[in-house]
């Protein structure tokens, strides 16, 4: 039932949302590998549940196209950005106006300090991921690839699925990612003269910088926990 | 029921005969503004419409009216307060926005709930979708100028939103969902007082065939207008009705695989249209309003007993990792895509609505057709404006 070799996984991936096999999705994979070559990065296959693959920043076009034509991934998902710095903020527990430290120095501390990546890898602070769908088979893909940190720039996808338009346009005002040879890159949310990016972790959330959360101020020990170290209450899990 | 070639070859006749007159007269391109503040936006929606006489030679859909962050806001939230702030992304189909993220957040910690759960959540989710497609037959009715529809709609609909609120005490924002099951059980009288109500919406179906369906005004004014092909509705992603109404048979409760739902254990049919016009997208919503009320009978005759909460850590920390749960929404395909480093909260959270995507095929499907069909089609497209701006 493998079909690895198969150029089209339609007519071999038969019911797969009766028993999600590995065998699908290493299937889907195979074919992936088949057609891009090289340029897959790095892959991260969860049985039963999805299939990540990164593939190099030029081949991110070659890769949709590939999905869509290859594996009858014809439905366009989504597609959005990820900034793997860690927040320079914390979770905002803490008023910012009750620290020494400024603003410049946290972010700059977040920049230096070791960044997390997530499935399949990655190399670059940004990265950008997309989900395609086959709604025959019903198998989908996410996949996803670095953006270089000097230029800030993927080849664009809505040559290949016109909805990724808009979710580029989206990726662009709140990353700062630009799409090359994406017909108009305008705001989509934002007002023209706004500046900064805002899903960019080292973008401050306002409201939270000048006034802590209010839900931290409250923490009251539940019944029965000593009132003195809340903070250690906190932490114990109750399983 | 497909269009007759004849209809068709009329329809091309009239186009080019316009597009004569207009050249001849020289009439001049004009722009129409709709919105932000329109009845026919439900919200805060803008479109932007470049005319030449009656025809429309480009619209655009303006959105950021509503743009409230959230996908930075769960940034900085913990794991059980994000479902607040989803709560609120599509409040007429309330319950229905919780269920991905707590999907997702479960696929994750590896944990299930319990078979009681996963039926009440089931129901709950049904009778979100009944409260939102009762509201859009109504209202797709009163764009088109049927005010009757639209009281019965707004009648019909308190029923199921007496029901969302005697179970989990919000009439828009339940709250209801917690990771590994449920908040609360049902309450006592509960299950007799659905099947009373779903006798009702059954009803309201019923009347709305006798008043809207057949009726010629709307017909005429739906039939053929729109259209969106299967290969366009696929490639912008159109989810949920509006991709079956173009042909297109899948349904993310019989195709999706989901875990924590119990679509499995019932009967029940995925209605497809092949026109792919505005009648056919009314039409598949209110054959899903029917069905709805057809999952929630088996449902509630079958409801197991037990727990309805899996044992879940009371500080509720995720493990790292990513996890993409999809679920099938009133208004189409909504998924969380939840990247957790491990901590109180997520890292990254990428919020996927249907509207969103169903909306940005709006300029594609509006070119060229007459100023009142862009009523018919924003109406017929379904969208809800928190579902677009987030």
């Amino acid at each position: 039932m493998s079909s690895a070799d198969a150029p089209a996984p339609e007519a071999t991936a038969v019911e797969p949302e009766a028993e999600p096999t590995d065998d699908i999705r290493s299937g889907l994979l195979a074919t992936l590998e088949l057609e891009l070559g090289e340029a897959i990065v790095e892959s991260h296959l969860k049985p039963g549940i999805g299939l990540w693959v990164r593939v190099t920043t030029e081949a991110w076009n070659d890769a949709a196209v590939a999905a869509r034509d290859k594996l009858g991934c014809t439905f366009f998902d989504f597609l959005s950005g990820i900034d793997w710095m860690p927040s320079p903020f914390g979770r905002y527990e803490v008023a910012d106006i009750d620290t020494e430290v400024s603003l410049a120095e946290k972010v700059a501390a977040a920049r230096a300090a070791d960044r997390i990546s997530g499935y399949a890898g990655g190399d670059t602070r940004f990265q950008v991921f997309a989900r395609v769908v086959n709604v025959t088979a019903h198998h989908d893909v996410v996949l996803k690839c670095d953006v270089p940190e000097d230029t800030l720039t993927v080849p664009t996808w809505s040559r290949t699925y016109a909805g990724s338009n808009w979710h580029e346009r989206e990726a662009c005002e709140m990353f700062g990612i630009r799409f090359d040879g994406h017909p108009d890159l305008r705001k989509l949310y934002l007002p023209g003269e706004f500046e900064g990016h805002p899903l960019r972790k080292d973008f401050p959330l306002l409201s939270r910088v000048v006034k802590p959360w209010p839900g931290i101020v409250d923490v009251e020990p539940m019944p029965g926990e000593v009132a003195a170290d809340g903070d250690a209450a906190e932490e114990e899990v109750d399983g | 029921m497909t269009l007759t070639q004849r209809d068709e070859l009329r329809a091309y006749a009239h186009h080019a005969t316009d597009a004569r007159v207009n050249v001849e007269l020289e009439t001049e391109g004009m722009t129409l503004n709709i919105g932000p503040q329109h009845p026919a936006t439900h919200g805060t929606l803008r479109i932007v419409a470049k005319l030449d006489g009656e025809q429309v030679i480009a619209a655009e859909p303006i959105t950021g009216y509503m743009h409230r962050g959230y996908e930075k806001l769960v940034e900085v939230r913990t794991w059980p307060q994000i479902n607040t702030l989803v709560n609120r992304i599509d409040w007429v189909g309330s319950f229905s926005n919780e269920v991905p993220f707590i999907l997702a957040c479960e696929q994750l910690m590896e944990i299930e709930a319990p078979p009681r759960a996963r039926a009440i959540r089931t129901i709950l989710f049904e009778l979100a979708r009944i409260a939102n497609l009762v509201l859009f037959a109504g209202d797709m009715a009163l764009q088109l100028g049927a005010q009757t529809a639209a009281m019965y709609a707004f009648r019909d609909r308190e029923y199921v939103l007496n029901l969302l609120e005697s179970a989990s005490g919000g009439r828009f924002h339940p709250n209801f969902d917690r990771i590994g099951g449920l908040k609360d059980d049902l309450p006592k009288g509960w299950i007799d007082d659905t099947r009373a109500a779903l006798v009702k919406i059954r009803e309201f179906c019923d009347e709305m065939d006798l008043l809207v369906t057949g009726n010629e005004i709307f017909e005429a004014r739906t039939r053929g207008v729109g259209i969106i092909p299967a290969d366009v509705a696929l490639s912008y992603g159109l989810s949920g009705a509006n991709l079956r109404a173009s042909g297109i048979d899948w349904d993310l409760r019989r195709d999706g695989g989901i875990s924590g739902l119990a679509y499995d254990d019932v009967d029940w049919k995925v209605w497809t249209h092949p026109d792919g016009d505005c009648f056919a997208r009314y039409w598949v919503r209110l054959q899903e309003i029917r069905e709805a009320a057809h999952i929630t009978e088996q449902l509630l005759d079958k409801l197991p007993a037990g727990p309805i909460m899996a044992k879940v850590p009371r500080i509720v920390k995720v493990p790292a990792g990513e996890a993409y749960v999809e679920t099938e929404n009133p208004l189409g395909a909504m998924g969380f895509y939840v990247i957790s480093a491990g901590d109180l909260g997520p890292f990254r959270v990428k919020i996927r609505t249907p509207s969103f995507n169903n909306i940005s095929v709006a300029s594609w499907v509006m070119r060229g057709v007459y100023v009142p069909d862009i009523v018919t089609i924003l109406a017929s497209l379904y969208f809800i404006l928190g579902d677009i701006d987030r």
